[in-house]
């Protein structure tokens, strides 16, 4: 419980979290707001088009459950892995961490209560922000666009639901490659590389990025949280998300291993 | 009480602490004393649990650091004024760490008073000067009310003011029964401060002793004595077995004798009847006999000063 509430004190008594969570909050609400413009905008034209006799040359954009709340799970999720991970390599940077671990030589119980208070802060907020990013995608959208963007069948709530889970274990991943690390550059580097660009590289790999693909660690992640990916997996959903938490608790692991073995 | 027993730490191939023993006790404040690179540093992050020793043990009141039960109310130690985030308040940094070992709120303004810091509690702490960050830290390490006190270097870049400050606050901490361990590579800020030393070279022990036994025994002390009767003096002493040299250092014919007192030269020119102008006992500089001892174990010899000097350069 101390150490819960010394990393509370912390995490709170610098801007940098303050700063993260409104970018957090401005993107997932704002995107899912593009998002329903954008819609919004092509079923008008697509209905022009028709209107003027017409056969449109491209289908209407409708976003899914998932589109609308692409600003939270992703680019929402990438600033709380930023914000989990300058927690450690900050501490790192400025030699806190020695001060740390002279108050709380249990080193583990540092990280654990670093991941589970900013994991739990995240998928609060990331929960009530895929709620937000629901209404406002579906209000701008309009009843013909936002057709698809209804609370009904299991897709569309894991869609929701999913988002504080998969950010939670985010967190945790971050905190875990931070520690791993330990400054930040590198560890915001990988963080947001992994997900947005190296596994999209095995796109290029033809048949063998087509057998490794449903492996990867992110893709699995938004399999679980309903986005189309292309890729032909193994599992269902729940299979992908029990694959994304084993791939997070071992890089943490990892991290808690290390940490523990060499000198602060 | 602080024991350190066959404490050793190898980087690589560089053995940085190697097979140390001491204790350090309480109700006085013993000086950790060694040059830059001796390995003070290292043996105190190893007392504290945050580096692992490649063999030996560090106990505080018996039990090694790590199985300390809330360690800041044992242990309070100041290893880097600099190791606050320059982005969080001095009263913040404070009430983590108060927060961490389950210590009263109350506390942290307890301290903060008590290095004089309340007025700026509320300020960044990357924005402190050097001597308020000491103050800082002073107060971190007071924050538990611990019975034993590390200090590494405290007194590096402070103006003679916080110098004098930090040691009476040392001393006054070691009176009040706690077991103070201060580290310096400053023989003479050490005679000041402490009671005891432990002096350290490449990581070995050199000794463990009191500050004046340590002084009198490595420095050297001699007799300066001018007489009309120079040569008369110089037969009579050399006759009573002692070793003299002439020192004209200063444009006047003079005596130097080596490891004698001037009760013993004073007495020999006595009963001789030989008059004398000057009679003084000479005491070599702390740092001379500081690095007298530890000269074969810096780490860092400045060879390439006396190549510049005849103009390597």
């Amino acid at each position: 419980m101390a150490v819960l509430n010394a990393e509370r004190i912390k995490i709170t008594s610098t801007r940098s979290p303050w700063w993260c969570t409104v970018i957090i909050i401005v993107l997932g609400l704002g995107l899912a707001a593009v998002i329903g413009l954008s819609a919004k905008a092509s079923i008008n034209s697509f209905n022009n088009q028709i209107a003027d006799g017409k056969q449109p040359d491209f289908d209407p954009f409708l976003p899914q459950m998932s589109d609308a709340v692409g600003g939270v799970s992703g680019f929402g999720v990438l600033v709380l892995m930023i914000l989990a991970a300058l927690a450690v390599t900050s501490e790192y940077r400025f030699g806190v961490i020695r001060t740390t671990f002279q108050a709380i030589p249990n080193r583990a119980s540092v990280l654990i209560a670093k991941a589970g208070l900013i994991g739990a802060f995240g998928a609060v907020l990331t929960f009530v922000l895929t709620f937000g990013a629901y209404a406002i995608a579906k209000a701008t959208a309009g009843d013909e666009a936002g057709a698809a963007l209804t609370l009904s069948g299991d897709d569309a709530w894991r869609s929701i639901y999913g988002v504080p889970i998969y950010a939670f274990l985010c967190v945790v991943l971050a905190v875990g490659v931070g520690t791993l690390l330990r400054q930040s550059a590198g560890a915001i580097a990988l963080l947001l590389l992994w997900p947005l660009l190296i596994e999209s590289l095995f796109n290029l790999f033809g048949s063998f990025g087509e057998k490794i693909m449903p492996f990867l660690p992110f893709l699995n992640a938004n399999n679980f949280l309903g986005a189309p990916q292309g890729v032909e997996f193994h599992w269902g959903p729940w299979g992908s998300l029990v694959y994304f938490a084993v791939f997070v608790f071992v890089i943490f692991g990892a991290g808690l291993v290390v940490v523990n073995k060499r000198d602060a | 009480m602080i024991e350190v027993r066959g404490l050793s730490k190898t980087f690589g191939a560089t053995k940085a602490v190697d097979n140390l023993t001491f204790n350090v006790k309480p109700g006085m404040v013993t000086g950790f004393l060694g040059p830059n690179g001796a390995g003070k540093s290292t043996t105190m992050r190893m007392i504290l649990g945050l580096d692992r020793p490649t063999a030996g043990t560090a106990l505080i009141d018996g039990k090694p650091y790590g199985d300390l039960v809330q360690p800041l109310r044992t242990v309070g130690a100041l290893l880097d004024a600099k190791w606050v985030h320059p982005n969080r308040s001095a009263r913040a940094h404070l009430q983590w760490m108060a927060a961490s070992n389950s210590l009263p709120k109350s506390r942290v303004d307890e301290v903060l008073h008590l290095v004089g810091l309340t007025e700026v509690a509320g300020k960044k702490a990357g924005g402190f000067s050097l001597g308020m960050s000491q103050r800082l830290g002073l107060a971190a390490t007071l924050l538990g009310d611990p019975k034993v006190l590390l200090f590494d270097e405290p007194v590096n870049g402070l103006d003679p003011e916080g110098i004098v400050w930090i040691r009476k606050f040392m001393q006054r901490l070691a009176a009040e029964g706690r077991t103070v361990l201060v580290s310096s590579h400053l023989l003479s800020e050490m005679a000041l401060t402490a009671e005891h030393l432990v002096v350290i070279g490449r990581g070995r022990l050199i000794a463990d002793t009191t500050v004046s036994e340590f002084v009198s025994k490595s420095s050297e002390s001699t007799v300066r004595v001018r007489s009309p009767q120079l040569d008369a003096l110089r037969s009579a002493l050399t006759s009573n077995g002692l070793t003299v040299r002439e020192d004209g250092s200063d444009g006047q014919q003079a005596l130097v004798v080596v490891d004698s007192s001037t009760d013993v030269v004073g007495g020999i020119a006595g009963s001789q009847g030989i008059v004398l102008h000057e009679l003084a006992s000479q005491r070599g500089s702390l740092e001379d006999a500081f690095m007298k001892l530890t000269g074969d174990d810096v780490q860092y010899h400045a060879e390439g000063v006396e190549d510049v000097m005849r103009g390597a350069l």
